[in-house]
């Protein structure tokens, strides 16, 4: 529930933040995010932390890489990712982290192919806000 | 689009004001009908989740969102779903239709929307619902949706894992999709399903090497050989294979499928070479930590060479390659270097901060000594020593974990006893310290076993009198309740032996002097607050009590109290108890012998002691009984023990037998070296024991070295021995004590079953099945059905019908959708046929099957209706060509008529029967129908709901349906005609979303609906009007051109009257009200005129009823 989701976060963050740079980009969680089998994978970037919980079917080094692809779409999609906009498009950021992991599970991992995805979206989402609109525009 | 989240604040800062305000104002929004409105206060809603804020209220909102037809709201709508929707949610299964219908949406988008979204909240009836939706979906035209749907069936798997056999084909088809995302998809849900059971998913191996050499994208590979690295373990010819393709892969690629590699791979060398020289990173010393302790396992020689890189990364300031190497060690550990190890570890406890890590390194030196029992433990006082200098620990949980190591030792290591005695005894001296420093954390655990082990081992003290006086301090009822109950219980134990001690050295004044002692400190614990405590104390104190007075006489009592702790305690396996075979012919539960009233005999322990056996061996007592019921039963266990041949009995026979742990029994005894001192003072003692014991091990080399010279000598010289230098080898390295490690127990023929390791919880196990048999017809996929089928039973349905029309669709099964839409029509037509009541069904059915044939009228719902008034009704009574039902209500979306009816059985009742017809494209579900009481009327709810409470209408609604529903009145004064205010709410869900909408009603209950059709002799009715009791009242219709005939009928129909006499165009008619008014009628037709004289019991009755009458009248 919400309040365990809070808990994960705080914990987690808590555990993250307090680690050196130089030091391994892999946790062991314990028994908040399910036990041994899971383990915190997390890269840093300037101010932000992208931490992803994984079992033990991932390949650690590829989940680094999982995220480094994430980031790098979030910064074609938002041009020049930045904090804010994380936080103030956040159903974007689902939206763009849906086309690549779904339901817990790896969905894609070429970059080219998640933007194309995105950009038809976004492209279908406007052509639906421009319907949207022009009544309104006429009145 | 306004981005309302943009107005929020990014934190919770501003206060819960601000966010309740938020919240209301979202509510607001929710309330409007603008979809975007209200698809904006959705997403504001998920941003408010995501701060930790529960929105599970708003759950039927995010399903109206979801079900908008744009793509934008939709996306919304489903994005919320994802991240607040779990198994709990109750309106999840609203969802099945919306999601079925954007699963086989045109759009490739809504599709994959609706295959994200549920992915995160997929339940097991969602699952079985959709199944068969999601496979066609494997085989789109278009990728993005085939690598979503072929993801998506792992965890339709999981939840529904009857579907994994049907749907497996087609997944191994798609190993071999042209599109690469397919592909890796349906890679990366097989190597899921393989991870938790690989032997299903052998046969598949060739198929994966296939791929596996062809493939060029990385993820694929590395899922293939975490694949290949379950599967080779069971098919070992499988690992020679690989090795080729695999040694090409190392020099092709990256290091990221070198690290995956190790996973159980043969070719570990290379790898580890790898890995050591790629060690400056610490992302890779991690891993190849992590890598280590799988080769661990296969190829343990390997990896101990790199012992002392592990160990140096016990120095990284890196908590994770800590714990790595820590988890690393315990399986490098040997004879030789576990004091080493452990030295250096207790190094780390020292310096280590923060209590996670210093715990997890005291359990890992616990786990790492005690590994496959004490395997590697040459020298038992160097662990009792490193036990106790854990103690000093501060702050550690895991008290009871050295307490409970310490009680194993001294248990099965009986030449340690003395020593461990020792040791104990100081702790408790010390005890003090350690309740005192970290009374909050476990560590006064310890004291609990020190406690026991002195009490139990009490000959092995050396002052026994200070220990006691040590465990009988004030201080000690500070401890926790179960410590000082293990306190008070070994003290009589430690007294029972001081006893004896004095005794046979003819000390009488110092025997009487600790009985003292004992009855001066004793009543301490009987004050305690913990029950068990005091209920020892005060038992002990009376027994110590009665000794005082046996001493006063001078009478010997140690022997007698001694012998309260008489016997040796065995260690039992955990499992023992429930392994022992039940020999054919025993019924355990049948008296052996009749139970006898013996009183407590005197070599068994008082029932106190059995307290302490439990904490070790849980199963062996159930529950604790009376005094009585255990002498009994433990009278018919000594009878079971001496026939029962599996019964190992505590002779030091049996123990032998069972030393079969290799390495420390088949050593041969080495005499102790007298050199080493068995108590060393002070208590930082493990590093000395390392240097006696390295000097030990240095003589016991040299006296080898010796032997091994002269035998070198009386060989022949020339001959040169294949090893020159003395190399350790484990087995070189002999105990420094006699060690005699008790094995647990374990009956004789104990079944080595593994069973009881296996979590019957695992959700992964319901996917253990077996892909290779042929698919069986009851097997197959469930397809789509109507829920509202099988839910939309109301009370007077009988079961045959609803069984009729189940077995229908069920033939047809694997047709094509379009057929199922013709079907879902035809089953529309069905359910109208359930509306019809018994007597009518089988004319009606044919009725019905004549018009799907011809299609010439649709049906028509005065027709269909028409049929339930005859209800009750005699069937010789003609029918008039129309409907009683009156309207009572209608919009866009349903029209309610009804019909109110006398009850025959119940006075004072009337049943209201309404019919409710979906006129609109949305299915109508949840329908309520809530009617405000009047004092004169009242509907009848079910128990426990109250006045205001609405009542469900127990079926739903397809579009096009109607269906009806039945509900009883009771009214109290049927003389009036009356309203009642009424109220139909119900949910609207159609492709647009679902909504909420209410229709407001008057239900009607004229006079004519209190009365009920009785027939009446012609006699008995003149009779009737002769009593005189009767007012009389009349009215009279002009215009009416309608035949007498008809008139006749319609009154028939609509007021309920029954025809007594008729002649001409004049008529007597009769009617009953439900509470037995008596109403005559006479009927006069005229030229263009109708006069109605009436006869009542109750004249406000009758002229209401005139009235109603004169109404239906002026419409003829």
């Amino acid at each position: 529930s919400e309040d365990t989701q809070q808990q994960i976060i705080r914990e987690t963050f808590h555990l993250v933040s307090k680690r050196d740079e130089n030091v391994c980009n892999f946790l062991e969680g314990g028994l908040l995010i399910g036990g041994s089998d899971n383990k915190l994978i997390y890269r840093h970037y300037a101010t932000l932390y992208f931490v992803f919980c994984v079992d033990s079917s991932e390949s650690e080094l590829g989940i680094l890489d999982l995220i480094q692809v994430f980031v790098e779409t979030l910064d074609k999609c938002f041009e020049n990712v930045c904090e804010l906009d994380l936080i103030f498009h956040v159903d974007k950021v689902h939206n763009i982290l849906a086309e690549m992991v779904m339901g817990g599970m790896v969905l894609e991992t070429n970059m080219n192919e998640i933007v194309t995805q995105i950009d038809a979206q976004n492209k279908l989402e406007k052509s639906e806000t421009f319907i949207f609109q022009s009544p309104r525009q006429d009145r | 689009q306004a981005r309302g989240i943009q107005t929020h604040p990014p934190k919770p800062e501003h206060g819960a004001k601000y966010i309740s305000q938020c919240i209301d104002e979202i509510k607001q929004e929710l309330k409007q009908d603008n979809i975007a409105v209200k698809a904006n206060a959705v997403c504001k809603l998920t941003y408010l989740q995501m701060l930790g804020y529960d929105i599970s209220w708003a759950a039927f909102n995010i399903i109206e969102v979801m079900s908008a037809s744009k793509f934008t709201f939709k996306r919304v709508g489903y994005l919320a779903a994802s991240q607040s929707f779990h198994e709990g949610t109750d309106v999840i299964m609203l969802t099945t239709n919306q999601i079925r219908k954007d699963l086989s949406s045109p759009s490739q988008y809504d599709t994959g929307v609706a295959l994200t979204g549920l992915s995160c909240f997929v339940t097991p009836d969602l699952a079985r619902d959709l199944a068969n939706d999601i496979m066609t979906l494997m085989s789109h035209t278009k990728p993005y949706i085939r690598k979503k749907a072929v993801l998506i069936m792992y965890k339709v798997f999981l939840k529904y894992p009857e579907s994994l056999r049907p749907a497996f084909p087609r997944l191994k088809e798609k190993l071999e999709d042209p599109d690469p995302g397919v592909q890796s998809a349906a890679v990366n849900v097989i190597c899921e399903l393989a991870r938790r059971n690989p032997k299903n998913y052998l046969s598949l191996a060739p198929l994966f090497f296939k791929l596996m050499t062809s493939s060029t994208n990385n993820w694929v590979l590395i899922k293939i050989i975490k694949l290949f690295g379950a599967l080779t373990p069971l098919e070992p010819r499988l690992g020679k294979k690989l090795i080729e393709p695999l040694t090409n892969l190392i020099h092709r690629l990256s290091v990221a499928v070198l690290i995956s590699l190790s996973s159980g791979m043969p070719n570990h060398s290379a790898s580890i070479q790898v890995l050591t020289w790629l060690w400056p990173l610490s992302a890779v010393k991690y891993l190849g930590l992590l890598a280590m302790s799988k080769i661990l396992k296969t190829h343990p020689k390997s990896v101990q060479s790199h012992k002392d890189l592990i160990l140096q990364c016990l120095d990284d300031k890196d908590e994770s390659i800590r714990l790595r190497a820590l988890d690393l060690l315990y399986g490098m550990v040997s004879k030789k270097n576990l004091m080493e190890i452990v030295k250096k570890l207790m190094t780390h406890v020292d310096k280590a901060e923060g209590t996670t890590y210093r715990d997890e390194l005291l359990t890992k030196i616990i786990d790492i000594c005690s590994q496959s029992n004490y395997q590697y433990i040459t020298n038992f006082e160097w662990y009792i020593s490193i036990l106790v200098e854990l103690t000093r620990l501060e702050g550690t949980r895991h008290g009871h974990l050295i307490a409970a190591q310490m009680l194993d030792v001294a248990i099965r290591v009986k030449a340690i006893r003395k020593f461990a005695v020792s040791q104990m005894s100081a702790l408790l001296d010390s005890a003090h310290l350690l309740a005192s420093s970290t009374q909050r954390n476990g560590i006064c655990e310890v004291l609990y076993a020190a406690a026991w082990i002195c009490g139990e081992f009490s000959e092995h003290l050396q002052e026994p009198h200070h220990t006691l006086e040590a465990m009988l301090r004030p201080k000690v009822t500070t401890l926790p309740g179960h410590i000082q109950a293990v306190y008070v219980q070994n003290v009589v134990k430690l007294y029972a032996n001081i006893l004896q001690q004095k005794e046979q050295a003819g000390e009488a004044e110092g025997a009487q002097a600790v009985t003292q002692l004992m009855v001066d400190r004793l009543p301490q614990f009987v004050q305690s607050a913990d029950l068990e405590v005091q209920e020892r104390a005060s038992c002990i104190l009376q027994l110590v009590k009665h000794i005082q007075k046996l001493q006063a006489k001078d009478v010997p009592v140690a022997e007698e109290v001694s012998a309260l702790f008489a016997g040796e305690l065995n260690p039992v396996a955990p499992k023992a108890q429930k392994k022992v075979p039940v020999p054919e012919g025993l019924d355990l539960d049948a008296w052996i012998n009749e139970p006898l009233s013996d009183s407590e005999s005197e070599d068994e322990r008082p029932r106190a002691v059995f307290h302490e056996e439990e904490q070790r061996r849980p199963k062996h007592r159930p529950s604790e009984a009376d005094e009585e019921e255990l002498a009994r039963r433990r009278e018919a266990r000594k009878q079971e023990q001496a026939n029962n041949p599996f019964y190992i009995k505590s002779s030091p026979s049996p123990q032998k037998r069972y030393q079969d742990t290799p390495g420390v029994e088949h050593i041969p005894v080495v005499q102790i070296d007298l050199s080493v001192p068995l108590k060393v003072p002070g208590l930082p003692m493990s590093d000395q024991y390392v240097k006696l014991e390295e000097e030990r091990r240095h003589r016991q080399k040299l006296e080898k070295d010796k032997r091994r010279k002269k035998r070198k000598e009386k060989e022949k010289k020339g001959k040169r021995r294949h090893s020159s230098l003395p190399t350790e080898s484990d087995e070189d390295i002999a105990p420094a004590q006699q060690v005699d490690i008790v094995t647990e127990e374990m009956p004789e023929n104990a079944l080595p079953s593994d069973e009881d390791d296996k979590d019957p919880n695992d959700p992964y196990r319901a996917l253990d099945i077996d892909l290779d048999k042929p698919l069986a017809d009851s097997e197959k996929l469930p397809i789509q059905k109507h829920r509202n089928a099988e839910t939309s039973k109301s009370p007077e349905k009988d079961v045959p019908v609803v069984e009729k029309k189940s077995k229908k669709p069920k033939k047809k099964e694997k047709k094509h959708k379009e057929k199922e839409r013709d079907k879902e029509k035809k089953k529309q037509k069905e359910k109208k046929v359930k509306l019809v009541p018994r007597k009518h069904k089988k004319e009606k059915e044919e009725r019905t099957k004549g018009k799907k044939k011809s299609k010439k009228q649709p049906l028509g719902s005065e027709e269909a209706a028409g049929e339930p008034v005859q209800n009750g009704a005699p069937e010789e009574e003609p029918l008039p060509p129309e409907s009683s039902y009156s309207l009572l209500a209608e919009n866009s979306y349903v029209k309610m008529t009804c019909d109110i009816r006398g009850s025959l059985q119940e006075d004072s009742q009337v049943t209201v029967a309404i019919v409710l017809e979906n006129r609109s494209s949305s299915i109508l579900k949840g329908m309520e129908l809530s009617v405000l009481d009047s004092l004169n009327a009242r509907m009848a709810r079910p128990q426990g709901s109250s006045v205001h409470d609405g009542v469900p209408v127990p079926f739903q609604l397809p579009p096009g349906v109607s269906n009806e529903a039945q509900y009883v009145f009771t009214i109290q004064s049927i003389v009036m005609a009356q309203k009642l205010k009424g109220t139909l709410s119900f949910i609207a869900k159609n492709d647009e979303g679902a909504t909420h909408e209410k229709l407001d009603f008057r239900l009607h209950f004229s006079c004519s609906s209190y009365l009920t059709t009785t027939p009446c002799y012609s006699d008995a009715f003149a009779k009737l009007l002769e009593s005189g009791d009767l007012s009389m009242s009349s009215v009279k219709v002009d215009g009416i051109r309608m035949s007498f005939q008809n008139l006749l009928a319609k009154i028939c129909f609509h007021h309920h009257f029954s025809v007594v006499e008729r002649v001409d165009s004049c008529a007597s008619m009769y009617s009953r009200s439900i509470q037995g008014h008596h109403v005559c009628l006479l009927v006069k037709k005229g030229e263009n005129s109708v006069s109605v004289d009436g006869k009542c019991s109750d004249s406000t009755l009758l002229s209401n009823l005139l009235e109603e009458m004169k109404a239906t009248l002026a419409k003829c």
